[in-house]
């Protein structure tokens, strides 16, 4: 089992594949580390005689991944997540940077409750990046503070589940946020369209008996949204695309340029409404689950650069409210355990490499937020996550180090692991040391 | 194990037809005892069953009581409204709490589609759905279809029209699981808006033209549409739903045939169905009620006796 364990004093990382995501380049090499910092990178296989090894031998050593979407539900339900649980699954899952939404109770919809997160996280072993609210208490009605929160460390604003209904809104927080340089980012969803849905209509939700939730219910809000930000030369991600006509929709937008990117859920890449047939409470999530042709084009549109990056949409729950029923139990699954495994198991069954996979979760999602792109820089606090592209694992609750438990990938096989991340004098995995 | 194939009866889409079959001619075994002068047999004698009933229901709670009671089974019942779990209990601690006074048989109703399967999960007992909301309502599906085997002495090649709501009805997809399986003709007929996604995938046809169908059907089995639905956006009003699928007096008369009428209930007379055709002498609407204590009873002796077929 994974633990978090220190490294003071010297730490080399031997003999791996270190691969640049930034620059898309892999050199065969060693890293030495000293009290968390970055002191050589190169071919000089010199072992200090005083340094633990960590042999990376067929590994890939690259920058540790970023996840742009969380939920660590702190402050209000401590019982689900913390900062500090969420950082001990972020580590076990290769992620060293997560940016974690709003929708905490209270809401993050200010530059006091910013500053909370951005104090509480400041002696956690990950960075930690809060995005703010867009409007007053999700509310969709007032513009929150977003200018005090960026100054305050939001990195960019939402309304998280709750979707921006009234356009307006929306035009004002796309056109206000250009003078901060964020990016917007809107649940693309007609509430009405969904209605009381819990799983994507199709004739499985008619068997199931379960109200549906239509597919256009998304695309018909991301054409609204990219229509609008068209017009306002507004920058604006869209979260957790889910389905095929979404896809051609955002295509369609990015090929007139306008500014958009997409991100994809790992469960959405790798799972099916097929899920739900023993009514699984683990597999609801919203959007849900879509069908087979859905995924397929999901993949395709990662592929071609239509959507840009995978990020986890990681939404702890209690095993209390996953047990209730399929209607009454929440929307979420955790993700940051096991974003990796199937993300990579997915996508190189589909022609992708390994290092495409990595690139979708630090260069992709580091551009979306305008974040540094550096790697293993000498005299800078270690960043970096050590993978081995070839092993098979079954997941299973061992792996996962979240309050939450509530996954539906449990048993699932994955080709790539991640074997050890490192953030500054912070290890987390199984030390290979020699 | 009782003398089905499987351990609970929970839904119709995986029942096998030997089983339907059995249950139906164990039902008309029971029809009999119902007929006697001592209507109760001690088949299920020192057995315990808890009726759950987490929403609402006079009639399926009633018949369950008296298909039960019938078999000398000791029967408790519990009800609650749904609204207690959302004061923080789960499904799975009420049912525990329940299943710690160690009972033979749960049957459960439940507005939560799937809810039944989870019950499975957190009790040993033999499960029995009474109807999990959208999802199946086997047990009503199973006493139509004996309804209808009674009048016809067969299932196999036998058109039946369901009329109505399907999209919001408790009883439809089981009769069409259940139908299909014994090799009937289903047509769904309703306002094409409250004809679920992919329906037609199971087998059946569809219809807008309720004329048409009644040409067409030997039974029509109608839904009750729910007046809460009227004038909120989904039926514009009674008039337009009576006139365009209502089973009036004018429009049988019109079509000149004999045609078997049914309704799981409760009924709305005057929207969906008027009082003459529901009183009248092609429904078999009361048939069906007491047909439903018999083939509820048929159900619990199959899963719960130690019947001969186990012994043997």
């Amino acid at each position: 089992m994974k633990k978090e364990f220190q490294m003071n004093g010297k730490w080399l990382l031997a003999n791996g594949n270190i691969y640049n995501p930034f620059l898309d380049e892999t050199q065969q090499g060693s890293i030495l580390l000293e009290d968390g910092i970055v002191k050589y990178l190169g071919k000089d296989n010199n072992i200090p005689k005083d340094a633990n090894v960590i042999d990376c031998d067929s590994k890939m050593i690259t920058v540790g991944f970023m996840d742009l979407h969380a939920h660590f539900r702190e402050p209000g339900r401590e019982d689900k997540e913390t900062l500090e649980t969420g950082s001990l699954a972020a580590l076990a899952g290769g992620f060293t940077k997560v940016c974690v939404m709003p929708n905490t109770n209270p809401p993050l919809d200010s530059p006091e409750s910013i500053r909370f997160i951005v104090e509480k996280a400041s002696n956690l072993p990950i960075d930690i990046y809060p995005i703010g609210a867009i409007t007053n208490g999700q509310k969709g009605q007032n513009l929150s503070e977003i200018s005090e929160m960026i100054n305050a460390g939001a990195v960019a604003i939402s309304d998280d589940g709750v979707p921006v209904k009234n356009g307006q809104i929306l035009r004002y927080a796309l056109e206000y946020s250009k003078m901060c340089g964020i990016t917007v980012i809107n649940h693309s969803e007609d509430e009405d369209i969904r209605a009381d849905g819990v799983m994507n209509e199709s004739s499985m939700s008619t068997n199931l008996g379960l109200p549906g939730n239509p597919d256009y219910a998304e695309s018909v809000m991301i054409f609204r949204d990219l229509s609008i930000a068209e017009f306002v030369d507004g920058k604006i991600h869209i979260p957790h695309v889910s389905t095929a006509k979404s896809v051609e929709v955002i295509k369609y937008f990015k090929d007139k340029g306008v500014n958009v990117t997409a991100e994809v859920s790992p469960h959405h890449l790798g799972l099916t409404e097929n899920r739900l047939s023993e009514f699984d409470t683990n597999a609801k999530v919203a959007p849900p689950l879509r069908s087979e042709k859905d995924r397929l084009a999901l993949i395709q549109g990662l592929k071609d650069g239509i959507i840009d990056c995978v990020a986890t949409d990681h939404a702890p729950h209690t095993i209390e409210e996953k047990e209730a029923d399929f209607i009454q139990a929440p929307f979420g699954m955790i993700g940051l355990e096991s974003a990796f495994g199937i993300t990579h198991t997915v996508m190189t069954n589909n022609g992708a490499s390994t290092e495409d996979v990595v690139r979708w979760l630090t260069d992709a999602p580091m551009k979306i937020m305008n974040f540094k792109l550096k790697a293993f820089e000498t005299g800078k606090k270690a960043d970096i996550t050590i993978i081995d592209p070839q092993e098979k694992w079954i997941f299973s609750k061992e792996h996962v180090h979240s309050r939450s438990k509530n996954s539906p990938m449990y048993n699932m096989e994955f080709t790539g692991r991640v074997i050890t991340t490192i953030s500054g004098n912070i290890g987390f995995g199984e030390i290979i040391s020699s | 194990m009782g003398s089905l194939s499987r351990k609970h009866f929970l839904g119709l889409k995986e029942t096998p037809a030997d089983d339907i079959k059995k249950i139906i001619d164990t039902g008309f075994m029971f029809r009999e005892v119902l007929d006697r002068p001592v209507k109760k047999v001690p088949s299920l004698t020192g057995m315990n069953i808890v009726n759950l009933f987490f929403e609402n229901s006079t009639r399926t709670r009633m018949s369950f009581e008296l298909a039960e009671k019938r078999l000398s089974a000791d029967v408790i019942n519990f009800s609650a409204s749904s609204s207690s779990l959302k004061k923080g209990e789960t499904l799975k601690d009420t049912v525990q709490n329940i299943h710690a006074m160690k009972m033979d048989a749960v049957v459960m109703r439940h507005s939560a589609p799937g809810s039944i399967l989870q019950l499975t999960k957190f009790v040993d007992a033999i499960v029995i759905n009474a109807g999990d909301g959208t999802h199946e309502h086997p047990t009503q599906a199973m006493l139509d279809m004996m309804s209808i085997h009674e009048k016809f002495g067969k299932l196999k090649g036998i058109k039946v029209a369901i009329v109505g709501d399907i999209c919001h009805s408790r009883v439809a997809l089981s009769n069409i699981y259940g139908l299909i399986t014994m090799g009937a003709e289903v047509t769904l007929c309703g306002p094409p808006h409250l004809l679920p996604v992919g329906i037609e995938e199971l087998g059946v046809n569809i219809s807008y033209n309720i004329d048409e169908v009644i040409e067409w059907a030997d039974v029509l089995n109608i839904l009750r549409i729910q007046r809460e639905r009227m004038g909120i956006g989904i039926i514009p009003s009674v008039r337009e739903y009576r006139s365009s699928f209502g089973i009036t007096q004018e429009r049988i008369n019109q079509h000149q045939k004999e045609i078997v009428i049914m309704h799981p209930g409760p009924m709305n007379r005057g929207v969906e169905i008027d009082s003459t055709i529901a009183d009248g002498e092609q429904a078999i609407i009361l048939d069906q009620v007491l047909n439903g204590v018999a083939v509820r009873m048929s159900i619990l002796y199959l899963l719960l006796s130690q019947g001969e077929e186990k012994e043997a």
